[in-house]
């Protein structure tokens, strides 16, 4: 009991962006009472690529660094992917995904590799690779187009028992659940919060510094691969250009109370911001808003929502 | 009667379920250097922090000059004459000095003037902030919070990680600040400094004001008294009790030995041996080659030349893993070094255990959890404020950091300077720790820029000075001044710099000019104490 309440008091950040979901939710189906199953399926295949852009960015962060490659690592991967499907048999297409989840391991590799061996800072360097990565994809596919495999497409649409359940949803938490919960619990996630936190002190600690880092790219490029294979599950068609993936994913581990300074934060706060602001979008639009103004009230809710997390931490430590 | 300059009375201050302070009350006068004493967490920074208006007090009364008073910012407390300096010197690293210096509009010729009465008169500056040493840094945040005539200045342990020819020199600066029109609040835990320089002492304790006591031969037994409440007699006997413990251990083989070790440019020439259930105190003045003597057994650095030996084997480490894999820890002076200061007790205990590459497996849940719950019971951590580490008080940290190598069975620990800036009590616990590890079989290096503890906790004694050992004593004549006498590299028989200051201190006359113009005796060879220290000027 005791353990359970302390844990729920660890993530109560989570817990209460998960209510401030619930709630949008109800309000949401207070302005549109049709909305739905249907518009649930919807709303958790729009934040797929987002959600797994977080969950690399996130894995970054914590370690200490930045990854602004996210974006053009899933454009990369998103058009290889969709290239190599295209009309090709199953069989195949599974081994072209396995091969694009490698490739993302390699994009990450090389980012964490440049960073420890140049020693040049995390954001100069993944600025430098974001613009190389943006370019490639151009080179592979200059517009949007390939396909995607019919098994990879119901992957990400449709949904798993109830209709209430979208298949979405089911497979990110399956990949990052995977992924995620084995490494938080191994030596390796320690580590990986370890540098973050204090790189001196884990150094001092026994640490291997530049090998924990390497890992969080690692696994950034590799997140961000299943970034760039949900962009070409959920649409089909590969995208060379797709949208400002890396910051919307830096404003979405911060509103999941990830600490840019690092060592500090999860996963699964992150996932549930994606849907958040997902879900502040559907509702701008339900409510006719100009597509203008609502990015100027998403970014007032960002701001608006990490002040007021803030405000009640410092309150929480003065009482 | 002389007049009261400062009076703070019922002062408190709440940070959640802790009261930070109860009732405080404090009373100076001009012309007057006021000790503030109290073990760590009584409230001594607090009450600092809100004169200076850092922190706003919940209730009390604080008035200057029979004005009532209350800052709202430390820049309000500034303009007011009430200025502090604080253990971590307030300088922006990546600006030069005089920059730092225009920052907080410092007028130059008076600061000048106080650096070359603290000793460093030839600082340049245009030099940047971050190629100081630490402790010139320190030296000069004093100059600049004297330099604009304060009416009351609060040193808040400052000389805590000062070499010792520094302290001294701050002391003899703080000391001719008596009788002139402002005062000084001086904060230390070194009662040897009290006793130096201060003429009263007001002793907080949880949060009160439990005494105000004149400072006089003998006083320091009843301040310690004041600050420890009744736990003081407990502590004498403990104290007795770990001495008795200590054994001698000549027969046992080394467990690490060190040969003509060189590091740098400040290491020349190491050589020591360090046997298996022994405590080697290692003193010396700043800068003389022990850091980089602890940096290279502990894996951080590499040798320029020399060997190491771990039971006998010629060893090389690459990086701190392979240290720690052959049995050697380390615990810095600087908690913020050592551990991750948002995380909960548990990883950080655990952290070194699971670090390393070969270990990046699943951790074993049930084992951790035995592992770190027997550190924490071991070393009686308080870990109310578990979920993350910062919370603790500084002393609680400082057993975290040695907790996480205790749990792990210790062969071979290095102690660099770990009671710096803790209470007494936590002193005590560590001195304890550390002889009943020694006890257990274990090697500690212990160097400790505190003289007296190498009595308290050590087997025998290096010296190093310059980069070399000038000295091995055994511990029943490692006393304060013996040491202090080898640090210096003088020898046995010439009385030091401070033993004149502080006969004159004793004769109420201290000459104008200090220990500048001292006894012919005391520097017949003016060359083996000016060649001492590199920052000695």
């Amino acid at each position: 009991m005791a353990q359970m309440r302390r844990r729920a008091q660890r993530n109560s950040w989570t817990l209460a962006l998960l209510g401030l979901f619930v709630a949008m939710l109800a309000i949401t189906y207070f302005i549109q009472p049709r909305y739905g199953a249907a518009q649930l399926q919807g709303l958790a295949i729009g934040a797929l690529p987002l959600a797994m852009a977080a969950v690399a960015q996130a894995i970054v962060v914590i370690s200490g660094g930045i990854d602004l490659s996210v974006g053009s690592m899933m454009a990369v991967t998103s058009v290889t992917a969709a290239v190599l499907m295209k009309d090709q048999p199953e069989t195949f297409t599974i081994v072209a995904v396995i091969g694009i989840l490698v490739l993302g391991l390699v994009l990450g590799i090389i980012n964490g590799v440049l960073v420890v061996v140049t020693r040049v800072p995390d954001i100069v360097v993944t600025l430098a690779m974001s613009f190389v990565w943006a370019g490639a994809a151009l080179v592979v596919l200059h517009t949007p187009g390939g396909g995607s495999a019919a098994w990879l497409r119901d992957i990400a649409k449709g949904s798993i028992g109830s209709e209430w359940i979208p298949s979405a949803l089911v497979t990110l938490l399956i990949i990052v659940g995977v992924i995620w919960i084995p490494l938080r619990r191994s030596g390796a996630g320690l580590a990986l919060y370890a540098v973050g936190s204090n790189r001196l002190a884990a150094f001092r600690s026994g640490v291997p510094v530049s090998r924990t880092k390497i890992l969080a790219y690692m696994l950034g490029g590799l997140f961000s691969a299943f970034g760039g294979l949900a962009l070409t599950a959920t649409t089909g068609i590969g995208t060379p250009v797709p949208g400002a993936y890396t910051l919307l994913a830096v404003a979405a581990i911060v509103l999941g109370g990830v600490s840019l300074a690092g060592g500090r934060g999860g996963i699964a706060g992150p996932i549930v911001a994606v849907f958040v602001l997902a879900l502040v979008r559907t509702d701008l639009t339900l409510l006719g808003a100009n597509s203008n103004l609502s990015t100027v009230i998403q970014g007032a809710i960002l701001i608006g929502v990490v002040m007021f997390g803030s405000l009640l931490t410092r309150r929480r430590a003065r009482t | 009667m002389p007049d009261v300059l400062l009076e703070a009375t019922g002062v408190a201050k709440r940070y959640g379920a802790v009261a930070a302070l109860r009732s405080a009350s404090l009373s100076v006068h001009a012309g007057e250097v006021h000790a503030l004493m109290g073990a760590n967490g009584a409230g001594k920074s607090t009450l600092v922090k809100i004169l200076t208006g850092a922190v706003h007090p919940d209730s009390g009364f604080i008035q200057v000059r029979g004005e009532p008073y209350l800052a709202r910012s430390p820049a309000e407390a500034r303009r007011g004459g009430i200025v502090s300096v604080y253990q971590e010197p307030a300088v922006i690293p990546d600006l030069d000095i005089r920059s730092n210096l225009r920052l907080t509009k410092t007028p130059i010729e008076p600061f000048r003037h106080w650096l070359t009465e603290l000793g460093i008169g030839d600082l340049d500056l245009s030099d940047m902030a971050r190629d100081l040493p630490l402790a010139t840094l320190r030296v000069i945040d004093l100059a600049r919070a004297l330099a604009i005539e304060p009416h009351v200045l609060m040193l808040d342990e400052m000389t805590a990680a000062l070499p010792a020819d520094l302290t001294e020199r701050v002391l003899h600066v703080i000391g001719n600040q008596r009788g002139s029109d402002r005062c000084i609040i001086f904060i230390s835990h070194r009662l040897i400094e009290i006793a130096a320089v201060c003429d009263r002492a007001t002793v907080l304790r949880e949060g009160e004001t439990v005494g105000v006591v004149d400072i006089t031969e003998g006083s320091e037994q009843r301040i310690v008294e004041l600050m420890l409440g009744e736990r003081a007699s407990d502590t004498k006997a403990r104290q007795d009790a770990v001495r008795s413990g200590a054994a001698t251990t000549e027969e046992s083989k080394p467990k690490l030995a060190v040969h003509q070790l060189r590091v740098g440019a400040r290491l020349k020439d190491v050589s020591f041996d360090l046997r298996a259930g022994e405590v080697l105190g290692v003193a010396a003045l700043e800068g003389q080659g022990q850091d980089e003597l602890f940096d290279v057994l502990a894996g951080s650095r590499r040798p320029d030349g020399g060997e190491l030996l771990v039971d006998g084997v010629p060893v090389s480490f690459r990086h701190p893993a392979d240290a720690i894999r052959a049995g050697i820890v380390y615990v810095p002076a600087d908690r913020a070094e050592a551990l991750l200061m948002q995380r909960s007790v548990r990883e950080n205990v655990a952290l070194p255990y699971v670090a390393g590459v070969r270990s990046w497996g699943p951790i074993a849940m049930a084992d951790e959890a035995t592992h770190v719950n027997a550190a924490v019971q071991k070393l009686q951590i308080d870990t109310r404020a578990a979920s993350e580490v910062r919370q603790l008080s500084g002393g609680n940290q400082q057993k975290v950091t040695i907790a996480r190598w205790v749990a792990g069975g210790v062969q071979t620990m290095l102690c660099f300077d770990p009671t710096r800036g803790i209470d007494i009590g936590t002193k005590q616990q560590i001195y304890e720790l550390v002889r009943n590890l020694a006890a257990a079989g274990a090697a500690v290096l212990f160097y400790t820029s505190e003289l007296k503890e190498v009595q308290l906790a050590c087997d025998r004694a290096i010296v190093i000075f310059a980069g070399r050992i000038v000295a091995e004593i055994p511990v029943a004549d490692a006393d304060e001044p013996t040491l202090l006498r080898a640090a210096y590299d003088l020898p046995p028989d010439v009385p030091m710099p401070e033993e004149v200051a502080a006969g004159e201190l004793a004769a109420e006359a201290p000459a104008p000019d200090g220990f500048a113009v001292p006894d012919p005796r005391a520097v017949g060879d003016p060359g083996s104490a000016g060649a001492g220290p590199a920052v000695s000027a």
